[in-house]
């Protein structure tokens, strides 16, 4: 995968992050050895092996459906910066999906 | 020209557990705000989610139901985006892997039957709930982060807006009797997002999509949609180009508003979830699902419309929620006459909650009351005026109809021999009305039973002394 000034500069805006211009670059040749390392991968013959989703050593756990109060409001309002009756309180975003 | 549409439709319904998807944080409708969101739901490092058993049981019987073919191996995804309903900057779904595939459910729209395909179906967590506030603030409530949601994708099989409502109607009474979701639009336990595109009639290729989102009824639906085909035809007609866009239905002027155009495709950067393990799910579970699952509403109306000899419209207004239909069967379980038991919650049990704006789980009416109820009625223990009297007892009290008519001596009384003299003496005492009979007014007879009522206080068998009158009026 050829990693562009383009691809991180789309990547920054997906993440929300603002970089100065001269950055780029910078970011760019890094982000390149990142995937051209991971790339390596692809030289192993994986055909008809199925994808590897999860690396862990079980499966099916489930949690029996048992409603427990672990924190209450006041401990949890505690981290937020602002807030109102309540309700955390954030600049007003409209538009919610704008990478679609 | 002839433009053919394609409708599809995503729908989410909130499933009914006590307990979130992937947190143990209860689940109340209408808690307040941020009462119930814990650090998982908070997104906080180091948490690890852990997947409720219900949710899958629940999504379970809406594949049964719909037909759809059962993944025996799913996995949940991340999907990554940005807004402040989701600390976690990404939502838990079932992006490669969905529960279940290839369902179906049939439609009739004027009298002709259709099967419309589901393509897919996943479960998911919910955001939590924005308020914007006009001061330049949003304000956030994570109650609702973590609510489990099941979304049903159709295949674009609809064609028309009718076909979309009948669609809707059918899909929110397979999900509301497997009891998997509240199905209630107007408490957003079931949300609509729908899309339509038009294409001259015999080109192959869809023509260009466009959304709307968050309908507030199945009307609005049909309403949107048919504007929107009529617009998109003038649009193609006048030579212009449909954009890939979502729009928004005002109803105050039952018009179609764009709201926004889109650039390219979503990037949402879907990946496997590392938090999760994957989830195997065993034939003999589906198997188990399988047997437990409710009876649809469907066998309930042919039930009670042939074997039950009930009206369709009666078996279709007991049909409107599960838990009517349920306290029916349960009444007609516990010996009750259908049409009479049909009869008493379509009217009496009905108007009553609606004069005390309450739910029939909040009354102390239970099946076996209702049933012990009409059994006094229909063996001629009580008359139906009486009963009225038991009914407001036992709805309001929860009290046993038996004990209550035993315990006031309200029995009908339907022996001749009681009621014989006192007819005969009746007749004795108003001779105008022996008159008034012979002369042909019927309504005679009516004013004595009357005055058989007043002395036996109402209990009196009004057939037996109607009987009894007209024999003795006859022989003066």
């Amino acid at each position: 995968m050829k990693i562009t000034e383009e691809t991180i500069k789309h990547v920054a805006e997906l993440s929300r992050l603002e970089f100065k211009e001269d950055e780029i670059g910078g970011f760019t040749a890094q982000m390149s050895d990142i995937i051209k390392m991971a790339e390596q991968l692809s030289a192993v013959d994986t055909t008809g092996v199925p994808e590897t989703v999860q690396i862990v050593d079980r499966d099916t756990t489930f949690r029996e459906d048992k409603p427990e109060h672990w924190q209450d409001r006041d401990t949890m309002l505690k981290n937020v910066p602002e807030k109102a009756n309540g309700y955390i309180k954030v600049p007003v975003i409209i538009n919610k999906d704008d990478n679609d | 020209m002839n433009f053919k549409s394609t409708i599809g439709f995503e729908v989410h319904f909130e499933l009914k557990t006590k307990s979130k998807i992937f947190s143990p944080s209860p689940v109340t409708y209408g808690a307040e705000p941020n009462s119930e969101a814990n650090v998982i739901d908070w997104g906080y490092p180091g948490v690890l989610p852990t997947v409720n058993k219900e949710v899958y049981r629940l999504g379970l019987m809406v594949a049964l139901a719909t037909h759809s073919e059962i993944s025996m191996r799913t996995h949940f995804d991340r999907k990554n985006y940005y807004y402040p309903d989701s600390p976690k900057a990404y939502q838990i779904t079932q992006f490669f892997e969905p529960l279940a595939r290839n369902g179906y459910v049939e439609i009739e729209v004027n009298g002709k039957k259709k099967r419309i395909g589901i393509h897919e179906m996943h479960i998911e967590e919910d955001a939590g709930k924005n308020t914007h506030g006009t001061n330049g603030f949003s304000y956030v409530d994570l109650n609702r982060q973590g609510v489990p949601l099941l979304e049903v994708v159709s295949e674009p099989d609809i064609e028309t807006p009718e076909e979309g409502y009948a669609y809707l109607e059918k899909l929110r009474k397979i999900v509301q009797f497997t009891g998997a979701s509240d199905v209630k639009m107007e408490e957003g336990s079931m949300r609509v997002d729908t899309n339509i595109s038009i294409r001259p009639a015999g080109q192959k290729e869809l023509g260009t999509k466009v959304e709307m989102k968050n309908l507030n009824s199945f009307e609005h639906v049909r309403l949107s949609l048919a504007y929107e085909q009529k617009r998109q035809e003038q649009v193609l007609l006048s030579g212009g180009r449909i954009q890939v866009s979502t729009r928004r239905f005002d109803e105050a002027t039952g018009k179609t508003v764009l709201e926004r155009v889109k650039e390219g495709a979503a990037d949402y950067r879907y990946f496997p979830e590392p938090d999760i393990a994957p989830y195997h799910i065993q034939q003999k579970w589906v198997d188990e699902i399988k047997e437990q699952l409710p009876k649809s509403a469907e066998e309930r109306f042919n039930q009670y419309t042939n074997e039950f000899g009930i009206t369709e419209y009666d078996a279709n207004v007991l049909l409107a929620t599960k838990e009517t239909s349920d306290f029916f069967d349960q009444t007609v379980a516990a010996g009750a006459d259908p049409q009479m038991a049909a009869n008493w919650l379509n009217t009496q049990v009905n108007g009553y909650l609606n004069d005390q704006r309450v739910e029939l789980a909040d009354v102390k009416l239970t099946p076996a009351n209702l049933a012990e109820m009409i059994k006094l009625i229909k063996d001629g223990t009580i008359s139906s005026k009486i009963a009225k009297k038991v009914f407001a007892e036992t709805i309001a009290n929860g009290t046993s109809p038996k004990e209550f008519v035993e315990k006031h001596g309200l029995v009908q009384l339907s022996d001749e021999s009681v009621l014989g003299p006192m007819v005969k003496e009746i007749v004795d005492n108003n001779p105008q009305s022996v008159e008034d009979f012979k002369n042909g007014k019927d309504r005679a007879i009516g004013f004595l039973v009357g005055q058989i009522m007043k002395q036996t206080k109402g209990q009196a068998n009004p057939v037996v002394v109607n009987k009894l009158l007209k024999a003795e009026l006859q022989s003066r």
